[in-house]
Protein backbone atom coordinates (compact mmCIF):
# COMPACT_ATOMS: atom_id res chain seq x y z
CA UNK A 1 0.00 0.00 0.00
CA UNK A 2 1.45 3.64 -0.88
CA UNK A 3 1.63 6.52 1.15
CA UNK A 4 -1.90 8.96 1.46
CA UNK A 5 -0.46 12.18 2.31
CA UNK A 6 -3.09 15.24 1.99
CA UNK A 7 -1.33 18.74 1.16
CA UNK A 8 -3.36 21.38 2.96
CA UNK A 9 -3.12 24.40 4.98
CA UNK A 10 -6.81 26.53 5.98
CA UNK A 11 -5.93 29.40 4.64
CA UNK A 12 -6.53 29.89 0.71
CA UNK A 13 -3.55 31.37 -1.75
CA UNK A 14 -0.75 29.96 0.19
CA UNK A 15 0.45 27.58 -2.33
CA UNK A 16 -1.07 24.28 -1.71
CA UNK A 17 -1.74 23.17 -5.58
CA UNK A 18 2.25 24.11 -6.21
CA UNK A 19 3.40 22.01 -3.54
CA UNK A 20 1.16 19.37 -4.95
CA UNK A 21 2.17 19.42 -8.25
CA UNK A 22 6.06 19.82 -7.83
CA UNK A 23 5.89 17.08 -5.04
CA UNK A 24 4.20 15.22 -6.97
CA UNK A 25 7.20 15.45 -9.88
CA UNK A 26 9.52 15.47 -7.72
CA UNK A 27 8.69 12.18 -6.33
CA UNK A 28 8.34 10.75 -9.53
CA UNK A 29 12.13 11.94 -10.20
CA UNK A 30 13.18 9.76 -7.63
CA UNK A 31 11.99 7.18 -8.70
CA UNK A 32 8.65 6.55 -7.03
CA UNK A 33 5.02 6.35 -8.70
CA UNK A 34 2.58 8.71 -8.06
CA UNK A 35 -1.05 9.78 -7.73
CA UNK A 36 -2.10 13.07 -7.36
CA UNK A 37 -5.90 13.47 -6.05
CA UNK A 38 -7.82 16.95 -6.53
CA UNK A 39 -10.27 17.22 -3.98
CA UNK A 40 -11.04 20.89 -4.90
CA UNK A 41 -14.39 20.24 -6.71
CA UNK A 42 -16.18 23.31 -8.80
CA UNK A 43 -12.71 25.33 -7.93
CA UNK A 44 -10.13 22.35 -9.60
CA UNK A 45 -6.68 23.87 -10.34
CA UNK A 46 -4.21 21.23 -9.93
CA UNK A 47 -4.98 20.11 -13.75
CA UNK A 48 -3.38 23.47 -14.77
CA UNK A 49 -0.15 23.54 -12.69
CA UNK A 50 0.41 20.39 -13.90
CA UNK A 51 -0.03 21.70 -17.67
CA UNK A 52 -2.70 18.58 -18.21
CA UNK A 53 -6.01 20.52 -18.59
CA UNK A 54 -6.75 19.59 -22.12
CA UNK A 55 -6.23 15.89 -21.17
CA UNK A 56 -8.77 15.88 -18.54
CA UNK A 57 -11.75 13.35 -19.96
CA UNK A 58 -13.20 11.71 -16.86
CA UNK A 59 -13.18 12.91 -13.26
CA UNK A 60 -13.52 11.60 -9.84
CA UNK A 61 -17.34 11.23 -10.20
CA UNK A 62 -17.55 9.41 -13.30
CA UNK A 63 -15.56 6.49 -11.73
CA UNK A 64 -17.79 6.65 -8.69
CA UNK A 65 -20.78 6.43 -10.40
CA UNK A 66 -19.22 3.62 -12.69
CA UNK A 67 -19.40 5.20 -15.80
CA UNK A 68 -15.62 4.67 -16.05
CA UNK A 69 -12.76 2.40 -14.45
CA UNK A 70 -10.21 4.20 -12.48
CA UNK A 71 -7.67 3.71 -14.77
CA UNK A 72 -9.79 5.65 -17.66
CA UNK A 73 -9.85 8.94 -15.70
CA UNK A 74 -6.51 8.95 -14.41
CA UNK A 75 -4.42 11.66 -16.71
CA UNK A 76 -0.92 9.86 -17.15
CA UNK A 77 1.93 12.50 -17.21
CA UNK A 78 3.94 12.09 -20.63
CA UNK A 79 6.90 13.98 -18.66
CA UNK A 80 7.13 11.37 -16.28
CA UNK A 81 5.68 8.82 -16.75
CA UNK A 82 4.82 7.20 -13.56
CA UNK A 83 2.96 10.33 -12.62
CA UNK A 84 -1.20 10.29 -12.65
CA UNK A 85 -3.99 13.10 -12.05
CA UNK A 86 -7.16 12.05 -10.68
CA UNK A 87 -9.18 15.50 -11.50
CA UNK A 88 -11.85 16.87 -9.48
CA UNK A 89 -15.11 17.36 -11.32
CA UNK A 90 -15.45 21.27 -12.09
CA UNK A 91 -19.25 21.53 -12.66
CA UNK A 92 -20.09 20.72 -9.13
CA UNK A 93 -19.76 21.65 -5.85
CA UNK A 94 -17.87 20.54 -2.91
CA UNK A 95 -20.92 18.19 -1.79
CA UNK A 96 -20.44 15.86 -4.91
CA UNK A 97 -18.53 13.31 -2.99
CA UNK A 98 -18.22 12.27 0.35
CA UNK A 99 -15.95 11.66 2.79
CA UNK A 100 -16.45 7.41 2.33
CA UNK A 101 -16.06 8.00 -1.11
CA UNK A 102 -12.87 9.94 -1.11
CA UNK A 103 -11.80 7.10 1.76
CA UNK A 104 -12.24 4.54 -1.48
CA UNK A 105 -10.95 6.21 -4.25
CA UNK A 106 -7.68 7.02 -2.19
CA UNK A 107 -7.67 3.33 -1.13
CA UNK A 108 -7.91 2.14 -5.02
CA UNK A 109 -5.08 4.28 -5.72
CA UNK A 110 -2.64 3.21 -2.86
CA UNK A 111 -2.83 -0.45 -4.42
CA UNK A 112 -1.49 0.99 -7.86
CA UNK A 113 0.89 3.66 -6.48
CA UNK A 114 3.86 4.27 -4.07
CA UNK A 115 2.15 7.70 -2.90
CA UNK A 116 -1.33 9.42 -2.95
CA UNK A 117 -1.06 13.07 -3.00
CA UNK A 118 -4.16 15.02 -1.55
CA UNK A 119 -4.66 18.63 -2.72
CA UNK A 120 -7.37 20.08 -0.75
CA UNK A 121 -9.37 22.80 -0.95
CA UNK A 122 -9.09 25.94 0.94
CA UNK A 123 -11.32 26.07 4.38
CA UNK A 124 -12.08 23.75 7.03
CA UNK A 125 -15.34 23.00 5.96
CA UNK A 126 -16.67 19.71 4.03
CA UNK A 127 -14.18 20.17 1.21
CA UNK A 128 -11.43 19.96 3.86
CA UNK A 129 -13.10 17.04 5.62
CA UNK A 130 -13.51 15.24 2.11
CA UNK A 131 -9.57 15.68 1.57
CA UNK A 132 -8.76 14.58 5.17
CA UNK A 133 -10.65 11.53 5.33
CA UNK A 134 -8.08 8.99 3.47
CA UNK A 135 -4.82 10.57 4.82
CA UNK A 136 -2.54 9.05 7.10
CA UNK A 137 -0.09 11.76 7.28
CA UNK A 138 -0.24 15.65 6.33
CA UNK A 139 2.16 18.38 5.36
CA UNK A 140 0.41 21.71 6.08
CA UNK A 141 1.86 24.72 4.05
CA UNK A 142 1.88 27.74 5.17
CA UNK A 143 3.57 31.73 4.32
CA UNK A 144 5.38 33.64 7.44
CA UNK A 145 2.07 35.77 7.32
CA UNK A 146 -0.01 36.54 10.48
CA UNK A 147 -3.10 35.24 8.91
CA UNK A 148 -1.50 32.10 7.38
CA UNK A 149 0.00 31.26 10.60
CA UNK A 150 -2.82 31.50 12.55
CA UNK A 151 -5.17 29.24 10.33
CA UNK A 152 -2.32 26.78 9.98
CA UNK A 153 -2.72 26.37 13.82
CA UNK A 154 -6.87 25.75 13.80
CA UNK A 155 -5.92 22.99 10.99
CA UNK A 156 -3.37 21.25 13.24
CA UNK A 157 -5.70 21.09 15.56
CA UNK A 158 -8.75 19.54 13.20
CA UNK A 159 -5.98 17.25 12.30
CA UNK A 160 -5.11 15.82 15.40
CA UNK A 161 -8.71 15.46 16.12
CA UNK A 162 -9.15 13.35 13.16
CA UNK A 163 -6.46 10.95 14.07
CA UNK A 164 -3.88 12.36 11.77
CA UNK A 165 -0.56 12.20 14.18
CA UNK A 166 2.11 12.91 11.79
CA UNK A 167 2.05 16.10 10.47
CA UNK A 168 5.01 18.13 9.14
CA UNK A 169 5.49 21.71 8.16
CA UNK A 170 5.74 23.69 4.79
CA UNK A 171 7.18 27.35 5.32
CA UNK A 172 6.27 28.90 1.35
CA UNK A 173 6.92 32.27 0.16
CA UNK A 174 10.25 32.94 2.33
CA UNK A 175 12.03 36.56 1.61
CA UNK A 176 15.68 36.11 3.18
CA UNK A 177 15.88 40.02 2.59
CA UNK A 178 12.71 40.96 4.49
CA UNK A 179 13.64 38.55 7.24
CA UNK A 180 17.16 40.23 7.89
CA UNK A 181 15.71 43.51 7.67
CA UNK A 182 13.66 42.18 10.88
CA UNK A 183 10.09 42.13 8.67
CA UNK A 184 9.49 39.20 8.25
CA UNK A 185 9.10 35.90 10.67
CA UNK A 186 11.70 33.65 9.55
CA UNK A 187 11.25 30.11 9.66
CA UNK A 188 12.36 29.30 12.96
CA UNK A 189 9.50 31.63 14.11
CA UNK A 190 7.27 30.04 12.08
CA UNK A 191 8.06 26.66 13.45
CA UNK A 192 8.27 27.76 16.73
CA UNK A 193 4.61 29.05 16.92
CA UNK A 194 3.31 26.06 15.33
CA UNK A 195 5.13 23.64 17.12
CA UNK A 196 5.31 20.91 14.34
CA UNK A 197 8.39 19.10 12.53
CA UNK A 198 9.94 20.89 9.59
CA UNK A 199 9.24 19.13 5.74
CA UNK A 200 10.98 22.33 4.04
CA UNK A 201 11.23 25.79 2.88
CA UNK A 202 10.59 27.54 -0.42
CA UNK A 203 11.80 31.09 -1.20
CA UNK A 204 9.51 33.68 -2.84
CA UNK A 205 10.40 33.40 -6.35
CA UNK A 206 9.32 34.83 -9.46
CA UNK A 207 10.01 31.71 -11.48
CA UNK A 208 6.78 30.02 -9.41
CA UNK A 209 4.89 32.04 -11.01
CA UNK A 210 6.71 31.31 -15.12
CA UNK A 211 5.87 27.48 -14.05
CA UNK A 212 2.61 28.29 -13.44
CA UNK A 213 1.82 30.16 -16.53
CA UNK A 214 3.53 27.14 -18.55
CA UNK A 215 1.94 24.40 -16.63
CA UNK A 216 5.64 23.10 -15.95
CA UNK A 217 6.38 22.63 -12.61
CA UNK A 218 9.64 24.08 -11.01
CA UNK A 219 11.38 20.13 -10.78
CA UNK A 220 10.71 19.19 -14.40
CA UNK A 221 14.16 22.00 -15.35
CA UNK A 222 17.00 19.90 -16.02
CA UNK A 223 19.09 23.15 -14.08
CA UNK A 224 16.85 23.02 -11.05
CA UNK A 225 16.38 26.51 -10.28
CA UNK A 226 16.36 27.38 -5.80
CA UNK A 227 12.94 26.80 -5.44
CA UNK A 228 12.90 23.45 -7.65
CA UNK A 229 15.76 22.76 -5.50
CA UNK A 230 13.48 23.59 -2.23
CA UNK A 231 10.64 21.16 -3.65
CA UNK A 232 12.88 18.29 -4.86
CA UNK A 233 14.74 18.46 -1.06
CA UNK A 234 11.15 18.12 0.66
CA UNK A 235 10.80 15.17 -1.65
CA UNK A 236 13.62 13.66 -0.85
CA UNK A 237 12.76 14.47 3.15
CA UNK A 238 9.50 12.37 2.36
CA UNK A 239 11.46 9.35 1.37
CA UNK A 240 13.39 9.89 4.66
CA UNK A 241 16.79 11.17 3.32
CA UNK A 242 18.25 13.58 5.72
CA UNK A 243 18.93 16.85 3.81
CA UNK A 244 20.01 19.93 5.30
CA UNK A 245 17.57 22.92 4.53
CA UNK A 246 18.06 25.71 2.18
CA UNK A 247 20.07 28.52 3.53
CA UNK A 248 18.25 31.15 1.91
CA UNK A 249 20.35 33.69 3.73
CA UNK A 250 23.65 32.52 1.87
CA UNK A 251 23.87 34.98 -1.08
CA UNK A 252 22.97 37.96 0.95
CA UNK A 253 25.58 37.56 3.92
CA UNK A 254 28.61 38.37 1.71
CA UNK A 255 29.99 41.45 2.05
CA UNK A 256 30.44 42.51 -1.49
CA UNK A 257 26.68 41.26 -1.79
CA UNK A 258 25.57 43.36 0.60
CA UNK A 259 27.50 46.56 -0.69
CA UNK A 260 26.16 45.61 -4.21
CA UNK A 261 22.51 45.75 -2.65
CA UNK A 262 23.85 48.74 -0.90
CA UNK A 263 24.90 50.77 -3.86
CA UNK A 264 22.39 49.17 -6.57
CA UNK A 265 19.42 51.19 -4.50
CA UNK B 1 21.89 63.12 1.50
CA UNK B 2 24.93 63.95 3.73
CA UNK B 3 27.86 61.93 3.90
CA UNK B 4 27.17 60.91 7.77
CA UNK B 5 23.47 59.90 6.87
CA UNK B 6 25.17 57.64 4.01
CA UNK B 7 27.19 56.13 6.75
CA UNK B 8 24.44 55.63 8.94
CA UNK B 9 22.05 54.24 6.37
CA UNK B 10 24.66 51.75 5.48
CA UNK B 11 25.39 50.66 9.33
CA UNK B 12 21.72 49.99 9.10
CA UNK B 13 22.04 47.75 6.19
CA UNK B 14 25.21 46.04 7.96
CA UNK B 15 23.43 45.75 11.28
CA UNK B 16 19.61 45.82 10.65
CA UNK B 17 18.12 46.84 14.06
CA UNK B 18 16.06 45.08 15.93
CA UNK B 19 13.00 47.68 15.58
CA UNK B 20 10.82 45.54 12.91
CA UNK B 21 7.30 44.30 12.64
CA UNK B 22 8.89 40.56 12.86
CA UNK B 23 8.53 40.80 16.79
CA UNK B 24 4.63 42.43 17.02
CA UNK B 25 3.84 40.03 14.69
CA UNK B 26 5.19 36.95 16.53
CA UNK B 27 3.70 38.58 19.75
CA UNK B 28 0.45 39.07 18.38
CA UNK B 29 0.32 35.90 17.10
CA UNK B 30 1.26 33.86 20.37
CA UNK B 31 -1.48 35.76 21.76
CA UNK B 32 -4.22 34.94 19.34
CA UNK B 33 -3.23 31.65 19.33
CA UNK B 34 -3.00 31.24 22.57
CA UNK B 35 -7.15 31.99 22.81
CA UNK B 36 -8.01 30.28 19.85
CA UNK B 37 -6.15 26.76 21.17
CA UNK B 38 -7.80 27.63 24.73
CA UNK B 39 -11.03 28.15 23.05
CA UNK B 40 -12.31 30.06 25.82
CA UNK B 41 -14.78 33.19 25.33
CA UNK B 42 -14.09 36.57 26.63
CA UNK B 43 -16.83 36.66 29.23
CA UNK B 44 -15.56 32.71 30.47
CA UNK B 45 -12.04 34.45 30.54
CA UNK B 46 -13.32 37.37 32.92
CA UNK B 47 -15.60 34.98 34.87
CA UNK B 48 -13.05 32.85 35.77
CA UNK B 49 -10.73 35.98 37.00
CA UNK B 50 -13.40 37.22 38.85
CA UNK B 51 -13.98 33.67 40.81
CA UNK B 52 -10.51 33.18 41.10
CA UNK B 53 -9.59 36.88 42.25
CA UNK B 54 -12.49 35.71 44.96
CA UNK B 55 -10.86 33.16 46.71
CA UNK B 56 -7.39 34.46 46.52
CA UNK B 57 -8.93 37.48 48.57
CA UNK B 58 -10.34 35.78 50.99
CA UNK B 59 -6.31 34.62 51.55
CA UNK B 60 -4.04 37.41 50.65
CA UNK B 61 -4.63 41.12 50.81
CA UNK B 62 -3.21 41.89 47.30
CA UNK B 63 -2.48 44.55 44.59
CA UNK B 64 -4.97 44.34 42.31
CA UNK B 65 -3.13 47.32 40.01
CA UNK B 66 -0.43 44.88 39.69
CA UNK B 67 -2.05 42.16 38.83
CA UNK B 68 -1.95 39.96 35.56
CA UNK B 69 -4.27 37.59 33.91
CA UNK B 70 -3.38 35.95 30.60
CA UNK B 71 -3.58 33.44 28.62
CA UNK B 72 -0.18 32.12 26.96
CA UNK B 73 1.60 29.40 24.69
CA UNK B 74 4.36 27.10 25.14
CA UNK B 75 4.96 24.73 22.14
CA UNK B 76 1.43 23.37 21.86
CA UNK B 77 0.15 23.86 25.38
CA UNK B 78 -1.83 26.94 26.19
CA UNK B 79 -1.01 27.92 29.92
CA UNK B 80 -2.97 30.22 32.40
CA UNK B 81 -0.76 32.52 34.05
CA UNK B 82 -2.14 34.86 36.66
CA UNK B 83 0.66 36.95 38.33
CA UNK B 84 -0.78 38.04 42.21
CA UNK B 85 1.28 40.65 43.96
CA UNK B 86 0.60 39.91 47.54
CA UNK B 87 0.49 42.41 49.75
CA UNK B 88 -0.39 40.83 53.11
CA UNK B 89 -1.63 37.39 54.24
CA UNK B 90 -4.83 37.47 56.39
CA UNK B 91 -4.57 36.89 59.89
CA UNK B 92 -8.10 34.68 59.13
CA UNK B 93 -9.27 33.46 56.29
CA UNK B 94 -12.53 35.27 55.43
Amino acid sequence: MGRIVVITSGKGGVGKTTTTANLGMALTRLGRTVALMDADFGLRNLDLLLGLENRVVYTALEVLAGDCRLEQALVRDKRQPGLALLPAAQNRNKDAITPEQMQQLANLLAEKFDYVLIDCPAGIESGFKNAIAPAQEALLVTTPEIAAVRDADRVVGLLEAHGIRKISLIVNRIRPQMVQANNMMSVSDVQEILAIPLAGLVPDDERVIISTNRGEPLVLEANLSLPGIAFQNIARRLEGEKVPLLDLDAPYNTLMGRLRRFFSR
Amino acid sequence: MSVLTVIQEFLERLFPRSGGSRQDVKRRLQLVLAHDRADLTPEMLEKMRQEIVEVISRYVEFDAEGMEFSLEMDERVTALIANVPIRRVRNEVL
